[in-house]
Formats: C-alpha cells, structure tokens, sequence
C-alpha cells in the first residue's frame, strides 16, 4: 500500500471531513435510510411493547389500552408451556446436529481444490430455496402414500414422517439442518482458512496427526467463530416460521407449535393482537438474553462478531 | 514462532528423525478421510431432494405412481409445467419480481448513500447514532414486530398492495447492507478520497465516481443476498396481503400445493419453476463476483 505517501499533501486544508457543509450534505445522505428504517423497524418494535398493553382484534381501527389483561392472557395461555418446550427443543436440537457438521463440512472444504469447489457450489443451493419451498418438497418427498419411502417400497423410509408427534419434529430438525448448514459450513470455511498455516507445519513438525491437529488446533482457533454460529443459530430458532407453518402448520396436534407460530395464529387466526405482542415481546427479550449470553460465554465480544462473516 | 523457522530450529531433536520417510503412507495418513467421507455423503443428502424434484416433475402424475421415484422419467412430459403456467404462474411470477425489483434497486441506494456518510463522517455525531441504531437493528427479527408493521400498513391504506411487501422488504434490508458496504467502504485508500478532494470533486461526486465503482463486488453480494431473502419472503406476503391478484412465488407455492394435491409431478414443477430464477442469478452473480474480486483494484 501506498501508505506512506499521504503525509506531503497534508495540511493544504483541514483533514476534517466531517466538519463544516460536508458533514451536513453527509447527514442528508444517510437521512432516507434512516427515516425508512425508523419508520418500519424502531417505531414498530416500540409498537408491539404498546400493543402488549392493549386489546386490539386486527380488523377494527378501534385499539384500547388494557393495561396488563393481554400479558394475563398470553402468559395464563394453557398452550405457553408447551410452545416454550418445542421452542427450547428446536433450538437444542438444531443446534446439536448443526454446529458439529458445519464445523466438519467447513473445515473439510477450506483446504482448496478444485472438486470442493464444485461442492461448495453444490451445498449452497439450499440457501437459494425458500422455505416454502423447501417445506413443500419434503412435504411431498415424505408423505406415506405417494412419497419416497411408498415408492421405493422401503420399510424403514415408509414411516408417517409428519404425521406423529415425536417424529415430526425429528424430521423438522433434518429439514432446518438441510436448509441452514451449508450456511454455517460457509462462516466454518471462511474462519479455517484464517488460521496460520505455520499453526499445522509447526505441529507436523511436532509429530501431530490430523486428529490430533484439528481438536488442538483447529477448533480452539474457530472458538469465536462457533459462538457466532451459534448465535445465528440459536436466536434464528426462535423465528423459524416460514417453514414450520408450511410443513406441520404447528402439528400434529401441538408437537411442533413453537412459540412464533403460536404468536401467529393468536394475532392472525384467533383476532388476538395484544396476547400475540405479549409472545412477540417475549420473542424479543429471550434472543436478546441468549445472545447477550453467548456474548459473554465468547469474551472478546467485538472480534467474534467481525470473523468470518 | 521465531522468525527463522526453515533453519530446524528444534536441534533437541535428532535431524534424522524429521526426514521425509515414507512418503506414501505419510499421505495416506495426511488424509482427511472422516471430512472427506462426510463432504460426499453430505452431498448426496443435499442433491437426493433436488433430483428427485426435478425428475418427478417431468413425470406424468399417471406414470409417477408406478416408476421407481428415484429414476428419471421413462416418458418425458412438459405438461406440468403447462398446467402451471396455466394456473396465472406468469402473475405471480411477476409480482415476485415487482417487489424484488422494486425492493432491492431502492435499498441498495439509500443503504450505500448511509453506509458512505457513517464512513466519511466518522466524527460527526448523528451520524453515529444512525449508524448504531443500524447496528441495534441487525437484532430486530422481523417476526417480532410484524403486528405493528401490519398496523402501520393498514394505517397508510397499502394493505393487499405490492407496496406493503415493498416498504417493510426494503426497510428490514438496510442494516446489513449498510454494515456490509461500510466495511467495504473503510477499505478504500484514503489518498483516493484525498486527490478526489483535492480535484475539487464534491462528496456526492466522490461517491458516485470513486467509492461506487470500487465498491461493486460488495454491492453485487449485498443486491444478492437481499434479492434471494426478499424473492423467498413468506411471513410478509402472508401477512399484508390477501387477494390472489397480489400474491408473491412463495404464497403462490402453498396454494399450488393444496390445488394439485395428490398430482405430485405438478406440485414438484412448480417448485422447480420458482426456484429457477434464483439459481440462474446466483449462476451470474458467483461468475461477477469473482471477477470483481480478481479485478485486483485494491491490492
């Protein structure tokens, strides 16, 4: 870089940028996008703490403010605990399947050559689909009459995938996983190759085999990087809706209504905004908590934000 | 490490022992057989769905019902794709593109103007505050505040029109884009900015001809990271809108599914046929990526 340079021009005039009309032409430049963030993301999450606080059906211009009544109700729901209890168990178990084969797929295509780049390639398409999408073709692909498992006549894959409770939700972490590790395998690949290559000569020198080079090398250098995965991971759990409602629609029966579902058919099914704020509300908070958490548990919190992104 | 590494450092160590011995089995062992064996089973377990579907949709529903599901069609037929195209696949199609289009061309302006300010106005007060509330923002789930964004929508009369997706689609795009062209954006030479000033260019000229042209391979990952997440958008469609006349690809998708039901081949074309545009700009947007990439401007 050309990094010495810049010290004859200097002080012809006032390195200040911001100062002065610049600075305010500057403000004007940010000012729209400003204004239309305001206006769709800070008033409305104000927005929804209010409505958490009043009654309001959805259709009717008439909102009244109800004090605690709407907290009352969502949080005397009898269906709560049960939407907390999916919720924590999608985000557990996303998370458990998840992170280790990201870790594994990412590290596995960091070393470049040309055929895990045609991989790469491959893995990213997930990403590409929506979630509707993706939820109707394993609706189809699964379904017991007309599906994979019936068409191939096998046993094992015949099983009624969505339609019972415990597999349901099996079968909704397989299709998280498919759709969202090969994002996290991207961050992995990203973060394994900004480890030193001097770190793995050093310790070939030192007679360490690849076992034992990944556990003392590899994954204490991606520490940052897995609790910003896991970040993503754990606090989009909390909003997956999109594919759960295709997929399940919250079934069979309650098994896999978690709580974003819940706070859509409150507000959207049964005309319940100020109980769906409250869950919305609550929503909030809990993301808010775990990735303060995951903050803390990381440390350096700044970096592990930066990495691999 | 000490920074002449290449001399064996390590003389504690007998020299002999650091020989290249066995060069093959060394190799073998080099291996990374469990990641090499999961990259391939993974790789089936990503592409079976995806075969499948574009298999079966050039199936007959007749024929899908007897062939193995896992062999491609012994008599092919485009007549699923015809009786999607029928069922006003060209309008949803459209409206797909409508919002995106009108989402992503607006956003990804106001998103580099601020990202360029917060940058070039790093003292200056406002500006970051703007830039922290951006920050704050990226913590915003849009599922978490989408009962007041339905309010504010019914509030302006937009509800069931193109727009109520457009607005809250380009606003819910702002922070990441601001933060992604910003650091791309910091990266840019300061002397580039200075000789600009020094030509007596203006700040909105700086912008257009220096940092927007040096900027583009960020800009090309910023419009396709949003263009895929607005383009595959359920919750907001679902939500501010309700005829059929306005309903976007992924809307149009579930209701498909339910119209087709039990004929398997039509349901698996249209999720191939909405899924076609995305992958074709990824196709283009990799090949301009790396190009702009291996431009080398900046290094």
């Amino acid at each position: 870089m050309t990094s010495l340079a810049p010290p004859v021009v200097r002080g012809q005039e006032p390195t200040r940028s911001s100062g002065g009309r610049s600075g305010s032409v500057l403000v004007w430049m940010a000012l729209p996008a400003f204004v239309m963030f305001v206006f769709f993301g800070i008033i409305p999450l104000f927005g929804v703490v209010a409505l958490s606080f009043a009654t309001w059906n959805g259709i009717s211009p008439e909102i009244k403010l109800t004090g605690l009544d709407s907290w009352t109700a969502a949080l005397t729901n009898p269906n709560l605990p049960n939407a907390l209890w999916v919720t924590f168990l999608i985000m557990a178990l996303s998370w458990l399947v998840q992170t280790p084969l990201s870790i594994l797929i990412g590290t596995f295509m960091a070393r470049q050559s040309r055929y895990r780049g045609f991989l790469a390639v491959l893995y990213f398409i997930p990403l590409l689909l929506s979630s509707a999408a993706i939820a109707i073709t394993y609706k189809s692909l699964l379904d017991p009459n007309f599906g994979l498992g019936a068409g191939l006549g096998v046993e094992a894959l015949n099983q009624n995938w969505l339609g019972e409770a415990s597999l349901a939700i099996a079968t909704l972490i397989f299709v998280v996983s498919w759709q969202f590790i090969p994002f996290h395998s991207l961050i992995y690949q990203g973060a394994v190759r900004q480890i030193p290559a001097s770190m793995y000569e050093a310790a070939q020198i030192d007679g360490a085999g690849r076992m034992r080079q990944f556990f003392s090398i590899t994954l204490p250098q991606l520490k940052y990087t897995i609790i910003t995965s896991s970040t993503l991971m754990v606090v989009g759990s909390l909003t997956f809706f999109d594919l759960i409602w295709v997929l399940t629609a919250g079934g069979p029966g309650d098994s896999t209504r978690a709580l974003a579902v819940q706070m859509y058919q409150l507000g959207f099914q049964a005309s319940l905004m100020g109980p769906a704020s409250a869950i919305a509300v609550i929503l909030v908070l809990v993301g808010l908590g775990l990735s303060l958490l995951l903050r803390r548990i990381g440390g350096r919190a700044d970096q592990s934000q930066l990495e691999g992104a | 490490m000490t920074p002449t590494p290449s001399t064996g450092t390590g003389t504690h160590r007998a020299p002999a022992k650091t020989a290249p011995s066995r060069p093959v089995g060394r190799r073998f062992t080099d291996r990374n057989w469990i990641g090499g064996s999961l990259g391939w089973v993974w790789l089936v377990i990503v592409m079976v769905p995806l075969y499948w579907l574009v298999i079966t949709s050039f199936k007959t529903s007749a024929n899908y019902f007897i062939t193995n599901p896992l062999l491609p069609p012994s008599d092919l037929t485009f007549e699923n794709y015809q009786l999607v195209v029928e069922n006003d696949f060209i309008r949803y199609f459209m409206n797909s593109v409508i919002v995106t289009v009108g989402a992503i061309i607006p956003a990804t302006l106001i998103s580099f103007m601020a990202a360029y300010a917060i940058v070039r106005g790093a003292g200056n007060r406002f500006l970051k505050t703007i830039n922290g509330i951006f920050l704050l923002g990226l913590a915003i789930p849009l599922q978490a505040v989408i009962i007041p964004v339905y309010l504010i929508i019914i509030k302006m009369e937009l509800y069931d029109t193109l727009q109520a997706i457009i607005l809250p689609s380009i606003a819910f795009a702002i922070p990441l884009s601001v933060l992604v062209l910003g650091n791309f954006i910091r990266d840019v030479p300061k002397e580039l900015f200075e000789s600009m000033r020094m030509d007596g260019a203006t700040e909105w000229g700086t912008m257009w001809r220096l940092a927007f042209p040096l900027t583009r391979p960020a800009l090309v990952t910023v419009i396709i990271y949003n263009a895929v997440g607005i383009w595959n958008g359920y919750l907001l469609p679902l939500i501010l809108t309700q005829s059929p006349d306005q309903a976007t690809i992924p809307l149009a998708l579930a209701s498909f599914q339910s119209e087709f039901g039990v004929n398997v081949p039509a349901v698996a074309a249209s999720v191939t046929l909405t899924t076609v545009p995305i992958v074709l700009l990824y196709a283009i947007g990799r090949r301009q990526l790396v190009s702009g990439l291996t431009a080398g401007f900046s290094k």
